[in-house]
């Protein structure tokens, strides 16, 4: 998946918690539990949506470094990287 | 029409899934209701066939109405169903019939479809109630309780006394409130006013009547949360448990031990829950907020909390609770530490008689051993009851949540 797949597949899984969000309006750099109301149960219903879409399993420990869009996206480029090399 | 919680007067009946001459089973869930807080499916805890519609779709009826009519089966119920057939059964009949689960008398023998109150079907009364009953020459066994687990409370009993509405299991005794019509559309606004409205009345009536006491408790959640760690390295993305489902299991472990935390104040006295079932507050995305029951925690594993608490959670924002759900919980958790505040001082949901709160798991300055050590720390707090418990009780209650959490692996 490029980039943008990927941050489709982020903000699909947002919307999905938070259906009253505009994926538009999401700014990338900001807090994405703050800025979209979520809690530790929305949060996790993300990671395994992000999951369920790209095979990606992401540890527990690393969930802070999906805190903010860009974030997450950058993230799961990497991870992809790593597993298509390994 | 089955009380919903403790917040609600009357209900609109949206959708029946069922229609005369079907069959049904303990559980099955026969119609969908709309409360001022959200629709929820009503379920049925008796056995038979389904004998009559007495409330058109569209309409809304107070709490108490009997919805429809369910002719038992003759064969194959349960010892449970059978002695709430025999309890209801003692309703004049028209004639003294000699069988009358299969004789077919008009509306005398079927039973009122008893809506989802409990799964425990002997006749629950307060003492307050029972008194009143034989002040007032009511027969119990003909008045539909409306507080938890459908127990019969002394307002029933007035309620029943009184000749206008003397005979609830007749079709004179459901008024419809308003016109068959169209289930009314309810606007997200409307829903956000009576939501607002209902849960305005409910706390208003626990802080005028309930003597709250507060406690607080900081509890070292390092060997809990290093233990849920570790877990759930070996756990699939899927079955991952988060911290909120520790403290949960915590505090329906140590309730087992203080049961005078688990349960109802009703007409002037305690009556012990039958089973924990946590109330799980929920926040509505759209604002509000609902706390149904995760029925038995206590008996559950963490992985089925954890699967529970997501059902209730997806349920509760679609707009799909169960009655029993929501008429069951014992003693109410709210995690409010999620959003980030250090502590919580609940509002108990009444009749309930305890709500123990969480604040977010921070790390802080903790001394051990004459040690100055950096842990995770949440302070858990328990507002409670006085006229069903005091301080030291409150206080034992908490150290027992804190004890739970020191052995996770025992959660």
């Amino acid at each position: 998946m490029n980039e943008q797949q990927l941050r489709g597949v982020v903000t699909g899984a947002l919307t999905e918690v938070a259906p009253e969000t505009d994926p538009g309006a999401i700014d990338p750099d900001r807090d994405l539990t703050e800025q979209l109301d979520i809690d530790s149960m929305d949060f996790l219903n993300v990671i395994v949506a992000i999951n369920e879409q790209t095979g990606i399993e992401i540890p527990e420990r690393d969930y802070p470094k999906l805190s903010t869009l860009n974030n997450a996206v950058a993230y799961l480029a990497a991870a992809q990287k790593q597993g298509a090399g390994a | 029409m089955p009380s919903l919680g403790a917040d609600m007067e009357s209900g609109t009946l949206l959708k029946w899934y069922v229609k005369p001459g079907d069959a049904v089973k303990r559980g099955d869930i026969v119609a969908l209701v709309d409360t001022s807080k959200a629709e929820i499916e009503v379920e049925i805890f008796e056995e038979g066939v389904i004998d009559e519609l007495l409330i058109p779709e569209g309409a809304r009826v107070p709490v108490g109405t009997v919805l429809a009519t369910v002719r038992p089966n003759a064969a194959g119920t349960s010892p449970a169903v059978s002695a709430t057939v025999k309890d209801e059964a003692a309703a004049p009949p028209p004639t003294p019939a000699p069988e009358p689960a299969v004789a077919p008398a008009p509306t005398g023998a079927a039973q009122p479809l008893r809506a989802a109150i409990s799964e425990d079907h002997r006749l629950r009364v307060s003492p307050l109630a029972r008194r009143a009953a034989e002040q007032l020459g009511v027969d119990l066994s003909e008045v539909s309780g409306s507080g938890p687990n459908g127990a019969i409370t002394k307002a029933d009993v007035e309620r029943a006394s009184s000749p206008a509405v003397a005979a609830p299991i007749t079709r004179a005794a459901a008024p419809a409130l308003a016109a068959p019509a169209a289930a009314p559309a309810v606007t997200p606004t409307a829903r956000q006013a009576a939501m607002r409205e209902a849960i305005g009345a409910l706390m208003a009536r626990s802080k005028r009547e309930i003597p709250h006491y507060y406690l607080e408790l900081q509890i070292d959640m390092s060997g809990a949360l290093e233990w849920l760690h570790q877990a759930n390295l070996a756990r699939a993305v899927n079955d991952r448990l988060l911290p909120s489902v520790l403290l949960l299991s915590a505090v329906a472990r140590a309730v087992v031990e203080m049961p005078e935390m688990n349960g109802f104040w009703i007409d002037g006295a305690f009556q012990p829950g039958a089973g924990v079932h946590l109330g799980v507050a929920i926040s509505l995305r759209a604002g509000g907020l609902i706390a149904p029951a995760l029925h038995d925690a206590d008996q559950k594993s963490l992985g089925e909390i954890m699967a529970g608490v997501r059902d209730l959670v997806a349920r509760a924002r679609a707009g799909r609770l169960r009655s029993s759900e929501m008429s069951d919980p014992t003693i109410t958790v709210t995690n409010l530490g999620e959003r980030g505040v250090d502590l919580v001082h609940g509002v108990i949901y009444p009749p309930q008689v305890a709500l123990v709160g969480f604040g977010a798991v921070r790390e802080r300055p903790w001394a051990v051993d004459g040690m100055l050590g950096v842990r995770p720390v949440v302070t858990a707090t328990l507002a409670a009851d006085h006229r069903a418990s005091d301080g030291h009780a409150g206080s034992r209650f908490l150290t027992l949540i804190e004890r739970e959490l020191k052995k996770p692996e025992e959660l």
